[in-house]
């Protein structure tokens, strides 16, 4: 709660700014925006607390502060059920690159641009990059969200949670062990999985496939 | 006088812009901590799974000598008495390993009384991921209290053969004519990430399955895990 008010004070002062060219008042606003950045940090140290203890609600916090956050960063989050029909089962004539990662994976950590630039390189060929966490549901607002923001990533983002991974894991394809990276590529009826890294050319390569 | 006081207020805003900046900066520091670590690390070069073949179930597993967290070195042949192995793939700080870490005690408790002991191996290089080396390894099994081997494939070669992609990766060997048979291959239970909420303890019923001189019914399971980093 006292960091959205924070954050929001932030937003007056800056509109107040542009108005205002008297020193008093800027002096004033200086000494509370100091202020507001003590409060800030001191929030955060209690949240990080927090996070260690009460996994269960950090997901009702990571809402909160989502929408207090200027850049917003939302993640859905899906169960399987939900996530095949929403994010594997698109029938258009849209290319579907569905890559499973997560934050502390390193590969996949690694191969994260060559993602990003496929989706910003092909998005008027109809490509879609979804980028699929398999992060633990109470990093997301610890981990996840912090890592988006701070590589910057533009493509769709969501969250597979669901924990019975031996009974959806065959289902997004039999060839699959379970190692992350892991990545479908599809369109319509064509589809491919691949349990592998990729380098920018191979990705490139196996999405021109299907063009 | 004019001119002074008409730029006195484009200084002051500066000022509070440095000010601005500088309090985002702090905050925006603190979150990337955890981000950082994978940062560095994702100079390491790329795990390839794809053409990692391995064992599949009723092959024959092979022995190996790797040496332990203690120093000695272990091999399955020291175990004349065992009627079978749960060797289990697994690193310090995959989050599937670690959030395992507890049952693998419990599993070993459960059924090295009955024949089965956990032998944990660690298949990953070093060099690639820091946070594996043979001394961070010493340090996990002290602080998570394992009470089984702990071993370094120093070599990179056994999980190999067996067929390992990613830790945690489970193999229920059995003992048939002094070979040892896979039985199970796959994951420990069905909720990785959630002890409390397991409802199909794959592993643990394969053992029972064979101690009970059964057929194992559920022979392989899959669960997300990390890749071997080579």
């Amino acid at each position: 709660m006292l960091r959205e008010i924070n954050v929001k004070n932030k937003l007056t002062i800056n509109n107040f700014e542009y108005i205002s060219s008297m020193k008093k008042i800027a002096l004033l606003l200086l000494v509370l925006i100091l202020q507001a950045c003590v409060d800030d940090k001191k929030n955060a140290d209690t949240k990080m607390e927090k996070s260690a203890e009460v996994p269960e609600e950090i997901k009702e916090l990571a809402g909160e502060q989502m929408e207090a956050e200027p850049i917003s960063v939302r993640i859905p989050s899906y169960d399987f059920e939900t996530f095949q029909k929403k994010i594997l089962q698109k029938n258009n004539d849209t290319t579907y690159v569905v890559n499973f990662w997560a934050t502390w994976c390193k590969p996949c950590v690694k191969e994260l641009p060559y993602f990003e630039r496929i989706n910003k390189e092909y998005a008027d060929k109809k490509v879609k990059v979804i980028l699929a966490s398999l992060d633990f549901p109470n990093k997301v607002q610890s981990q996840v969200v912090p890592f988006i923001k701070k590589n910057k990533l533009h493509s769709e983002i969501v969250l597979l949670d669901d924990a019975d991974a031996n009974s959806w894991i065959p289902k997004v394809s039999e060839e699959w062990s379970g190692a992350i990276p892991a990545t479908v590529i599809y369109k319509d009826d064509s589809r491919k999985f691949y349990e592998k890294s990729f380098t920018y050319e191979e990705l490139k390569t196996e999405i021109q496939k299907l063009l | 006088m004019k001119k002074v006081s008409k730029y006195l207020p484009i200084a002051i805003m500066a000022f509070l812009l440095i000010g601005l900046s500088s309090c985002k900066n702090e905050n925006k520091n603190q979150k990337e901590v955890t981000a950082d670590k994978n940062e560095e690390v994702a100079m390491a070069k790329t795990a390839e799974v794809e053409t990692a073949k391995g064992y599949t179930i009723g092959d024959e597993a092979t022995d190996f000598k790797l040496k332990d967290v203690d120093g000695d070195m272990v091999s399955l042949s020291d175990y004349p008495d065992a009627k079978g192995f749960i060797v289990i793939f697994t690193c310090n700080t995959c989050p599937f390993a670690v959030a395992s870490e507890e049952r693998m005690v419990a599993l070993d408790q459960e059924f090295k009384g009955k024949g089965y002991p956990v032998i944990a191996i660690n298949p990953n290089n070093p060099e690639v991921q820091p946070d594996d080396t043979y001394e961070l390894m010493q340090e996990k099994a002290k602080e998570a209290g394992f009470t089984f081997p702990y071993l370094y494939d120093e070599s990179q070669t056994i999980y190999a053969k067996y067929g390992a992609t990613k830790t945690p990766h489970v193999y229920l060997l059995n003992k048939e004519n002094d070979k040892n048979i896979v039985k199970y291959i796959g994951a420990i239970d069905d909720n990785v990430r959630n002890a409390d909420a397991v409802k199909d303890r794959f592993l643990a019923n394969a053992i029972n399955e064979l101690l009970a001189g059964k057929e194992v019914t559920v022979k392989e399971t899959k669960a997300i895990g990390c890749t071997v980093k080579q």
